[in-house]
C-alpha cells in the first residue's frame, strides 16, 4: 500500500515541480509554439524550393539538371544539424535576421531536397501520354505541366508530403543548437531547475507523439478527400 | 499540306526511319499500314514533333517544322492527334477535356468552347456525357471524346495512331464510323490503322512500311488487290 502511496506522492511531485510550480507549463506551451512555428514555414519554404528543384531536374537543361543534383546530394548527404549550424553561422552571420527566420530557412532547404525527390517521382508516375496529348493540341510545356500534369502528380505527392512534414516537425527538435527555445529547449530548461532525472522529456515525448498523431490523422482525412475525385 | 523529305530518325543506336518522302495533300485520307516496328508510329509522330527526326524535314503548309521550333505549338493546333491510349486528362470531365485548349490557346470565352464541345459531341454520338469523367467511359466512348477533342481545334489535318487498337472489338466500329464521317467531311487524316477493311475502304491512298521505309504506297484498290512489292505481298497474306 504505502509502495503505491509512495509513487502516486512521488509522481504528483514530479508533475507539480516541471509543470505547475513557478508556471512552468508556459515553457512547454512557448516551445510547442515555436516548433510548431518552424515546422510550418520551414514546410513551406520547402516546399516551394522542393518544386523548382524538381522542375529544375526534370528540364533538359544541363546546367540546371546538375545543380539541382547536386543541391540533392549535398542536402542528403550532410546530417541537418551541421547544415543548421554552417547556415546559422556562416551565411546568415552577418545579417540581422531573427534566429527564428534563419532557422525556418535551414530547415525549408533540408526539407526541400526531400520534397524535390518526391515531387520529381510524382510527376514522372504521370503516364506519358499526358504530355504528349496536351503538347499535341498546342499546349506549351509549361501550360501542360500546369493544367495536365502537376494537377494529377499532387495526388501521387500527398502521402509523401504528410511523412515529409512529419519529418520535419520532429527535426525541429534541433533547434536549441543556435539559442532557439523551442519544445526540445523547453525539457532542458525545466530539467535545468528541476533537477529531474526524466520527467521534462517524457512530458515532451508526449507532445511530440500527440502532434504527429494529429497530422496523420488530419493527413489521411485530406487523402480521403482526393480519392473521393476519382 | 504536309510535305515529307527524307525523314531519318534513330533512337540511340537503333534507326527507325531510313528515309522517309512523301506528301500528303488538303482532304486525302492516308491510310499507314505495316508490320509492327516498322516505324509507322515513328512516323506519324514526327509529323507534329512528338519524336523531333534525326534528319530530313517535316513542312506543313509550307513551313518547316524543325526550322521553327520556337512556333512548334501554334503549329500543333493546325495538327489534331488521337492517340491508340486514349490520352483522355483523368482529372477533368469530358467537357472540360474538350474546351481546355481552346479557351486557353485560341482565346475562346468558355461559352462558345461548351457549345462547340456540345456540337463536337454530337457529331461523334456522345450527347449526355458532358459531365462525367474520363474514367466512367468505355474504350469506344474514350476515343471518340479524344476525336472530339482533337477537332475543338478546328486542325487543318488530323493524326490517328492506332485509334482502335487498345479497343474491345465490339467498340472498333463506333470509333472508325466516326472517322469516316470525318473522311466524309473532307477532312485531311493521317492514319496508322491495323483495321484493313476500314483502310480499303475510307483510305485515298495507302502507304505499306517496313523496316524504316515506305516499301510500296498505291490505291487501296491496288494495293490490296495487285501487291507489287514481296514484302506487301507477305504481309497482306497474313492480315487478310
Amino acid at each position: 500500500m504505502t509502495e503505491i502511496m509512495n509513487i502516486i506522492i512521488e509522481l504528483s511531485d514530479e508533475i507539480y515541480f516541471n509543470l505547475i510550480k513557478e508556471e512552468r507549463y508556459m515553457a512547454f506551451v512557448k516551445g510547442l509554439g515555436l516548433s510548431l512555428q518552424l515546422t510550418l514555414f520551414a514546410a513551406v519554404i520547402g516546399g516551394i524550393i522542393g518544386l523548382f528543384i524538381a522542375l529544375a531536374r526534370l528540364t533538359h537543361n544541363k546546367t540546371l539538371n546538375y545543380i539541382a543534383t547536386k543541391y540533392i546530394d549535398i542536402i542528403r548527404g550532410t546530417p541537418v544539424v551541421v547544415q543548421l549550424l554552417i547556415i546559422y553561422f556562416a551565411v546568415f552571420s552577418s545579417t540581422s535576421l531573427p534566429r527564428t527566420t534563419v532557422a525556418s530557412i535551414a530547415f525549408g532547404i533540408n526539407s526541400g531536397a526531400y520534397v524535390a525527390e518526391l515531387i520529381r517521382a510524382g510527376i514522372q508516375a504521370v503516364d506519358k501520354g499526358q504530355m504528349e496529348a496536351a503538347r499535341s493540341l498546342g499546349l506549351s510545356y509549361s501550360q501542360a505541366m500546369y493544367y495536365i500534369i502537376i494537377p494529377q502528380a499532387i495526388k501521387n505527392i500527398l502521402p509523401g508530403m504528410g511523412n515529409e512534414v512529419i519529418t520535419l516537425w520532429k527535426e525541429t527538435a534541433i533547434a536549441g543548437f543556435i539559442g532557439l527555445d523551442d519544445l526540445m529547449r523547453a525539457a532542458d530548461v525545466v530539467r535545468g531547475r528541476t533537477f529531474s532525472n526524466y520527467t521534462p522529456y517524457l512530458v515532451i515525448a508526449i507532445i511530440y507523439f500527440y502532434i504527429t498523431v494529429l497530422m496523420t490523422m488530419m493527413l489521411g482525412k485530406l487523402e480521403r478527400r482526393m480519392r473521393k475525385s476519382d | 499540306m504536309i510535305k515529307v523529305v527524307d525523314l531519318y530518325k534513330s533512337f540511340g543506336s537503333l534507326e527507325v526511319l531510313k528515309g522517309i518522302n512523301n506528301e500528303i495533300r488538303k482532304g486525302e485520307v492516308v491510310c499507314v499500314i505495316g508490320p509492327s516496328g516498322s516505324g509507322k508510329s515513328t512516323f506519324l509522330r514526327c509529323l507534329n514533333l512528338l519524336e523531333e527526326p534525326t534528319s530530313g524535314e517535316v513542312y506543313i503548309d509550307g513551313v518547316s517544322l524543325t526550322e521553327h521550333k520556337k512556333d512548334i505549338n501554334k503549329l500543333r493546333q493546325k495538327v489534331g492527334m488521337v492517340f491508340q491510349q486514349f490520352n483522355l486528362f483523368p482529372h477533368m470531365t469530358v467537357m472540360e477535356n474538350i474546351t481546355l485548349a481552346p479557351v486557353k490557346l485560341k482565346g475562346m470565352s468558355k461559352e462558345q468552347a461548351m457549345e462547340k464541345a456540345v456540337a463536337l459531341l454530337r457529331k461523334v454520338g456522345l450527347t449526355d456525357k458532358d459531365n462525367e469523367y474520363p474514367n466512367k467511359l468505355s474504350g469506344g466512348q474514350k476515343q471518340r471524346v479524344a476525336i472530339a477533342r482533337a477537332l475543338a481545334m478546328d486542325p487543318e489535318v488530323m493524326l490517328f495512331d492506332e485509334p482502335t487498337s487498345a479497343l474491345d472489338p465490339e467498340m472498333v466500329g463506333e470509333v472508325l464510323n466516326v472517322m469516316k464521317q470525318l473522311a466524309n467531311d473532307g477532312m485531311t487524316m493521317v492514319v496508322v490503322t491495323h483495321e484493313m477493311g476500314f483502310a480499303r475502304e475510307v483510305g485515298d491512298r495507302i502507304l505499306f512500311m517496313d523496316e524504316g521505309i515506305i516499301a510500296e504506297e498505291n490505291t487501296p484498290e491496288e494495293l490490296f488487290s495487285n501487291p507489287k512489292n514481296e514484302r506487301t505481298q507477305s504481309f497482306l497474306s497474313k492480315v487478310l
